[in-house]
């Protein structure tokens, strides 16, 4: 069972009080959609559960996130353990400049792996749960930049697959791709969900209700409402989520 | 006032243009000039002018090169058979030496006598060689002028001796200021290139803003002390340092340049590798945490080879600042022109020889030809690393514009 869980997390950088004791589990095999206006802490609640927001000096935050029914922010757990068991997709596709292969094969490198075989096995499968290997199975070794934009994105995802991770996170995947990539990443995180958890920020409220089973609205750092997407979308509890969704504000 | 406006805008774009023009005709004029002046050596016999080298007209060497004359007046050859000439033992005659073969009587009081002794002596000695200036030959002279060979780019280069002001025959060898030069370059990257990257590594990726920002004009300051100033620190602590470490009669070595120099091609090397490492995209980093990597591995993986061709920059344009300089070289490698091919030897390099000596050396003579030439061989050299650098460039570029 996968567990992702955060119970009243509040965070700061510096003096802005970017998310507001707000509270949410997330149920195992769903994609859950995160909503809201620019600025309202949609990415800095994603990044909670890697600990990417770490990396930003003047963040503090208190509450408890919990993965696979781990304390990520406890003290006795190491960063990379937890890196490991969730994936990461960024908006813009930020492939390494290296080749297709040693793009995938990255997270199992630094993970540590170094058998040929087991290697090469998960590349490709990861290259398959993407929907790319079929374009690039030939060209393994071309550099990874070489590809279309929407391919670099499923490469990203590929090689956020290959580690194995329980949760993946994905902030706003589809941004910077054309339609048809896009509809094939959308095709993609419906595929996933078999098998893993999906957190995904999302500024397309169609796209959100077209691919999400769960929808949380957030609005100026506070969860304002956390439902059904088909709930949230036909008829929400909330003055400020009907607001959002008729597009009165935002 | 559209008019006065076109008017203001044709002067402004004139003056832009003609100084632009300027600048490149400068550069050009002075490129040609060098080069003029230093083939002019090739054009040249290493002999003084007005000066010849005869010898008798038994000898059957139709001509000799500047080395076996070097090699005769050393006495290192004594027979012409050395040079695949007759089996007679050489006897060298010059204005110096002689009032060794005659006497003064001999010669008269304001050498009147000489033409006649000397073709006399010429006529006795079959092993003779002279070297006279042309209006002590006399008129019907028994011996033979003998041509001297052109110096060739082969012995400018390879040549093992550099006695540009030695008489009668002066040697123009430049292989001692050329591995002098790679050698200090060379070791002053291998102690820039660790301490550098260390160096630009913790400033990029350890240090916060806040040290960066102090450190990083703390390093470029460096940049900006004149490079007396480093070679008088190498005279007066390196030396003394590496004399008493190795036990070494000299301290001036091929490794105390290679430290001074190391040092002043610091500045760049941090400089240009810490701007190359900052500039990794911060989405790479990220990317990189995100699968489990740690910082160092993140760096290793991902930051250095993403800055790869920044560091390759560096590390040639602290090549370059190295390989031109030539004050602090100067005062701490010993100025030494023989071959050497040890660290803790004595050596000169390029740029400190033409600084050494263009002073003495009299405008047109060969000497002065040669020490252009020498300059075009540094000058080479600049422009290879140069060209090196653009190379790089332009292939990073090519590399992280895709996609
Ligand atoms: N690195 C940072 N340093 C300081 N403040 C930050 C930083 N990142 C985010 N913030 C602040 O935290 C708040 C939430 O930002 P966040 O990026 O999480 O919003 P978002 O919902 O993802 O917005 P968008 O839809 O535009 O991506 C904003 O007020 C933002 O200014
Ligand atoms: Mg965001």
């Amino acid at each position: 069972m996968t567990h992702a869980e955060v119970k009243n997390i509040n965070v700061w950088y510096d003096t802005i009080h970017a998310l507001k004791d707000v509270s949410l589990k997330f149920e195992p095999n769903t994609v859950t959609a995160l909503i809201g206006p620019s600025g309202c802490g949609k990415s800095t609640f994603l990044r909670m559960f890697n600990r990417m927001n770490d990396l930003i000096p003047s963040f503090r935050m208190d509450g408890t996130v919990m993965v696979n029914d781990q304390d990520v922010y406890s003290k006795e757990i190491r960063i990379d353990e937890i890196r490991k068991n969730v994936g990461m997709v960024f908006q813009k596709p930020n492939p390494f400049p290296k080749s297709i292969f040693e793009n995938v094969a990255y997270g199992l490198r630094v993970n540590g792996s170094n058998n040929k075989a087991f290697i090469e096995e998960r590349v490709e499968r990861s290259l398959r749960q993407s929907a790319l290997w079929d374009e690039v199975k030939d060209v393994l070794k071309k550099s990874a930049l070489e590809l279309s934009g929407g391919q670099q994105q499923r490469l990203c995802i590929a090689r956020a697959l290959a580690v194995e991770p329980k949760l993946i996170l994905m902030d706003e995947p589809a941004a910077s791709l054309d339609p048809i990539s896009t509809a094939r990443i959308e095709d993609l995180i419906f595929e996933l969900k078999k098998t893993y958890t999906i957190i995904l920020v999302t500024h397309n409220l169609q796209q959100a209700g077209r691919i999400s089973d769960l929808t949380a609205f957030f609005y100026m750092g506070e969860l304002i409402e956390y439902n059904m997407t088909k709930k949230i979308f036909l008829n929400p509890d909330n003055i400020q989520t009907q607001n959002y969704i008729t597009g009165r504000f935002g | 006032m559209t008019k006065a406006r076109r008017i203001y805008e044709k002067i402004v774009t004139g003056i832009l243009f003609s100084s632009s023009t300027i600048t490149s005709l400068t550069v050009i004029l002075i490129i040609v000039f060098l080069f003029r002046e230093g083939i002019g050596l090739f054009n040249s016999t290493p002999t003084e002018k007005n000066y010849v080298i005869a010898v008798s007209r038994q000898n059957t060497i139709p001509i000799i090169t500047s080395n076996e004359l070097a090699d005769i007046f050393n006495q290192d050859i004594t027979n012409w058979k050395q040079l695949g000439g007759r089996n007679d033992s050489i006897v060298r005659l010059t204005l110096n030496d002689l009032s060794g073969i005659f006497t003064e009587e001999e010669l008269g009081p304001d050498l009147e006598f000489f033409p006649q002794k000397l073709n006399e002596f010429v006529k006795t000695t079959p092993g003779v060689i002279l070297y006279l200036s042309k209006e002590y030959l006399p008129k019907n002279f028994a011996g033979r002028i003998i041509p001297v060979k052109k110096i060739t780019l082969l012995d400018f280069i390879f040549g093992k001796h550099w006695y540009p002001t030695s008489s009668p025959i002066p040697q123009f060898g430049i292989w001692p200021m050329i591995v002098g030069t790679l050698m200090v370059t060379l070791g002053a990257i291998l102690f820039a290139l660790p301490f550098g990257m260390a160096t630009a590594i913790f400033m990029s990726e350890i240090a916060g803003n806040r040290l960066r920002n102090i450190m990083k004009p703390v390093v470029e300051l460096l940049a900006g002390i004149p490079s007396v100033v480093y070679g008088f620190f190498g005279l007066v602590v390196l030396v003394p340092l590496i004399q008493s470490l190795f036990g070494l009669d000299v301290g001036e070595t091929v490794l105390a340049g290679s430290i001074v120099l190391g040092i002043m091609a610091l500045p760049t090397i941090v400089t240009v590798a810490e701007d190359a490492l900052h500039a990794t995209p911060q989405s790479l980093r990220e990317a990189s945490l995100a699968l489990g990597a740690s910082e160092l591995q993140t760096l290793v993986r991902v930051v250095i080879p993403y800055s790869k061709s920044g560091i390759s920059t560096a590390v040639i344009l602290g090549t370059g600042r190295a390989i031109g300089e030539t004050m602090a070289v100067l005062m701490v490698t010993g100025n030494s022109t023989h071959v050497n091919y040890s660290f803790l030897q004595p050596t000169r390099t390029i740029p400190a020889t033409i600084a050494a000596e263009l002073g003495d050396t009299s405008f047109g003579g060969v000497h002065y030809n040669a020490l252009f030439a020498l300059a075009i061989v540094l000058f080479l050299f600049t422009i290879i690393i140069n060209l090196s650098v653009e190379v790089i460039k332009n292939r990073n570029q090519r590399v992280n514009q895709r996609g």
